[in-house]
């Protein structure tokens, strides 16, 4: 099948630098379902970007610590 | 188990069994009679199959609601994009089941038919969008 998104994220790592923080506790900062929060977390729903920088102020970091998106070939190249 | 995906199975259910239960209904009726097909009588059957249906639904979602409490049953935007998502992958089957009856329509062929098709349409289209909610809460929401 194909894969829902490109897009991974740090949540999971992220939850547990900011104090042991639940997959609860971040839903409801950020005002969504507990299992939105476990199915982006697993890659298999890409949020809007309204509710990522909600995820990323919750964590206190930045969208880009949060959600990573592969280089495409020619970019990979340039580095 | 989102609150959503557990109406979705309930919707699912409830949409093979009405279905399941009303092509038997017609079909002992039609192996009943010894006319024609076209002549089985379906109205009160089908009427019964839409409305049972629909009161199945809305019992069972109260009843969903009642047990998963005001949290347990809270949706979001991932929720109503999953519905919009599985309403358009379903809607041919609509599309399909009207373009039959209009086809059927033209050819003056008797109500029966034309009833069916579009019946048809609608209930494999309940049918689709259910299977497809619960895949796109399962595996995944595709992207467009």
């Amino acid at each position: 099948m194909v894969k829902p998104t490109q897009v991974t994220n740090s949540i999971r790592a992220l939850r547990f630098a900011a104090g042991e923080m639940t997959q609860a506790e971040l839903a409801e900062r950020v005002g969504v379902t507990r299992q939105t929060i476990i199915a982006i977390e697993q890659g298999k729903y890409s949020p809007s970007l309204e509710i990522a920088f909600l995820i990323a102020r919750a964590l206190g970091t930045t969208l880009d610590a949060v959600f990573h998106y592969p280089l495409a070939d020619d970019e990979e190249n340039t580095q | 188990m989102a609150f959503e995906e557990k109406s979705a199975w309930v919707g699912l259910i409830a949409g093979i069994l009405t279905l399941g239960i009303y092509i038997t209904v017609v079909l002992s009726r039609a192996a009943a009679s010894s006319g024609p097909m076209h002549e089985t009588p379906y109205v009160d059957a089908m009427l019964w199959s839409i409305g049972i249906g629909i009161v199945v639904m809305i019992i069972a979602t109260i009843a969903l609601r009642a047990v998963s409490g005001k949290e347990g049953s809270a949706t979001d935007l991932r929720d109503r994009q999953i519905t919009a998502r599985a309403e358009h992958t379903s809607r041919a089957f609509v599309v399909i089941g009207a373009l039959g009856a209009l086809v059927l329509a033209m050819l003056e062929l008797p109500h029966f038919y034309i009833a069916h098709a579009v019946f048809v349409g609608f209930a494999l289209s309940a049918v689709l969008e259910g299977i497809a909610r619960i895949a796109f809460y399962r595996a995944g929401v595709p992207s467009w």
